[in-house]
């Protein structure tokens, strides 16, 4: 049997191990599960070695980079956390990293979606044909509905609750199709994992 | 009756579990072969890299594990075939840890079979952490924030990466995407920032939130799921996994819409019922 | 000291990036730059962190004599072996640690994942009941998308697919549009409560 075969048969028997689930828990669905757990793991690990460690900090280091020590330094003060005397050194680190994701996510979301978003439902309401005004008007009067509901510092009442129960429809709406594709994705996912087995492991399928 | 609609009502999930079993692998077997359409988004995709200068160099964003396989894996794929069709030169990075290995299979098959070589037609840059801060520091310096690719080899050597600097030396942004980070980021991080053309295939559950993003421009395509790679396989003429099982999506959505009708029906009913014999 | 120099930290951090966006200067970008190199570096060793956690909470639970004690053994085993393997003999195509990872990883992640899908039926089944107009009208979407986009919908009516996305691009764009706006409104008044120091729970209890 080659390397190759003894692969397939040997992910083909964890999948059924996970699998065993829908019937209910049971030591082969516990077994695969802890050897997943235990890769994933132990992949991380490595793959952050030899894609960041490595060519980001060590050789840059050794190569007389002397100002990877700051970084190396901010890293080694998040394992401050498992002494409770010295713990307090790994909030250095996590409060450089969370200001310099709450900058970069307030500049990507005010960019990105806040203006860009308002600005793309800046549409025109006459002037083109039938069907795209009345697209433009749905889209322009379901998102000032929508955020009419949104907007809890005032109660919902008299024509105000109205509006806003208009955007409640368009929000059950959205959720429906997200549903939709939801379905769509999940069955996707088991399509992938037996057109596996029947046909990388058994070779059943039809050609 | 009135037995038999209780049994619905109170029916054991794994009779439904083993119905989903059939409604998935019958069609694998039995293949129904319904045709289809390409929708907007999808040709959106295919056209904006296919306006693309023959020889130009491109990112491509593979931000995605196994756990997606099914519905990117073609995307990534049929995305290969049209970029090395045209001779485009391909720059992968992933910023999922899983994602590399899997995208790698993929580079080398298609390499295989377009006669493409590493390092000069495609490179796998491999994997960084940091989410958002990757994508703001590729804009500042691609080389920098990889300073080698997968295998270890340092970008300097690498002739596909002589004169990348960052965003503008790219023609356009190619992202496949499972969720967080993933086509978001690319489109408030870079897109919004760079200007520079970003499509985006991605699972069906994220699909819905970037339809907002397609209709402003900022996304310039966009597939959807595993229809979505089907879609797109047909445009680039590939018989993959997506249009596979296209018929086993079919039914399975007829499966579970059945089980949605029936559910509601004997609910219904019953409560109809017993409401009339309380009366 | 001990919170006052984190939230010193945060703020100066988070004011620098945001600057960073509108100020075209060189030197500030080169700064920039260099700090989001070492954010990458700091967040691997958060990822390493992670794992030794991971580590010790096992290890605790195999003192312990838990009633799990083997399952958490072959965890530790499978976790040193992949990362001894990796770390020594790399991680490119056609090494060990690259066949574990695609007949072990990939084919259970997926699985796993997969599994979904049976729940998503059974949860459809049992609790998608229209007791209302709004449960109706997702309900009613939510079909008519699940039907419309796949091959068989065309098959029951050519314009089904031209429907479902007419679904997406006009009443359900309304829809997400306005969670997009809100979420973002949302971010930035958290990213500025981080940034001034406002909200604090990044940093744990004294």
């Amino acid at each position: 049997m080659t390397a190759e075969a003894l692969g397939v048969w040997l992910g083909a028997g964890f999948t059924l191990c996970i699998l065993s689930f829908l019937y209910k828990d049971n030591p082969f669905y516990k077994f695969a599960e802890h050897v997943f757990v235990g890769i994933s793991a132990g992949y991380g690990v490595a793959l952050q070695f030899h894609n960041v460690f490595l060519p980001n900090l060590w050789r840059p280091l050794i190569a007389g980079n002397l100002v990877m020590i700051v970084p190396l330094i901010l890293g080694m003060f998040l394992f401050a956390r498992f002494s409770a005397r010295v713990s307090w050194l790994s909030r250095w680190s996590i409060g450089l990293l969370i200001g310099i994701y709450s900058g970069i996510a307030i500049i990507g979301f005010g960019s990105g979606d806040l203006v860009a978003q308002i600005h793309g439902n800046l549409l025109p309401l006459w002037g083109s044909d039938y069907l795209t005004s009345f697209n433009n008007w749905i889209l322009c009067l379901g998102l000032i509905a929508c955020l009419v509901y949104f907007f809890f510092s005032r109660e919902h009442k008299g024509s105000f609750g109205f509006v806003a129960r208009v955007g409640i429809y368009f929000l059950m709406i959205s959720f429906g199709a997200s549903f939709g594709y939801t379905v769509m994705s999940r069955m996707s996912l088991l399509i992938g994992r037996f057109y596996y087995l029947y046909g990388d492991w058994l070779h059943i399928l039809p050609q | 009756m009135k037995k038999l609609l209780e049994f619905i009502n109170n029916l054991d999930r794994r009779w439904i579990f083993l119905f989903i079993g059939l409604a998935v692998s019958l069609p694998l077997f039995f293949p129904l072969g319904i045709d289809f359409t390409v929708s907007h988004p999808v040709q959106g995709f295919y056209d904006t890299i296919e306006k693309v200068p023959n020889g130009s160099k491109i990112l491509m964003s593979c931000d995605y594990d196994p756990g997606s396989l099914p519905e990117l894996y073609p995307m990534t794929v049929a995305a290969l075939e049209q970029m090395f069709r045209k001779d485009l030169k391909v720059i992968v990075t992933c910023l999922w840890p899983a994602g590399p290995p899997v995208v790698e299979r993929a580079l080398n098959h298609m390499a295989f079979e377009y006669k493409k070589e590493k390092g000069i037609d495609f490179v796998n840059l491999g994997f960084k952490e940091g989410r958002e801060v990757v994508m703001v520091s590729m804009g500042a310096s691609i080389p920098n924030t990889f300073p080698t690719d997968y295998n270890g080899t340092p970008v300097t050597q690498i002739q596909i990466m002589q004169g990348v600097t960052n965003f503008k030396d790219l023609a356009m942004i190619v992202n496949i995407s499972a969720g967080y980070p993933g086509t978001k980021e690319w489109v408030q991080q870079v897109q919004a920032r760079y200007n520079i053309d970003l499509v985006s295939g991605c699972t069906a559950v994220s699909a819905p939130e970037f339809y907002p993003y397609y209709q402003t421009g900022q996304l310039k395509g966009l597939l959807g799921g595993m229809k979505g790679a089907a879609e797109y396989e047909k445009l680039v003429g590939v018989m993959g996994l997506g249009t596979r099982g296209m018929d086993a999506q079919s039914v399975s959505h007829l499966t579970v819409f059945f089980f949605i009708l029936i559910g509601n029906l004997a609910y219904f009913v019953l409560r109809a019922l017993k409401g009339k014999e309380v009366k | 000291m001990r919170k006052e120099v984190p939230l010193i930290i945060t703020f100066l951090a988070g004011a620098f990036f945001i600057a960073d966006y509108f100020v075209p200067h060189t030197g500030f970008s080169h700064i920039a730059e260099t700090i989001n190199g070492w954010t990458i570096i700091v967040i691997t060793f958060a990822y390493v962190l992670g794992v030794a956690n991971v580590t010790r909470v096992n290890l605790d639970y195999i003192q312990r004599k838990g009633k799990d004690t083997p399952y958490k053994i072959i965890l530790l085993i499978c976790l040193l072996f992949m990362m001894t393997v990796g770390i020594v003999w790399g991680i490119a195509e056609g090494t060990i640690f690259d066949w574990f990872f695609i007949n072990i990883y990939v084919p259970m992640q997926s699985m796993m994942f997969a599994l979904l899908a049976f729940y998503i039926a059974s949860a459809a089944f049992r609790a998608f009941r229209i007791r209302s107009t709004q449960a109706a009208l997702l309900a009613i979407t939510a079909v008519l998308v699940m039907i419309g986009r796949v091959p068989i919908g065309e098959a029951i009516w050519k314009d089904f697919s031209n429907f479902a996305e007419w679904i997406m691009n006009v009443p359900q764009l309304a829809g997400k549009r306005a969670i997009l706006i809100g979420a973002a409104l949302g971010a930035i008044s958290t990213g500025l409560k981080v940034i001034v120091g406002l909200e604090r729970t990044h940093l744990g209890a004294d």
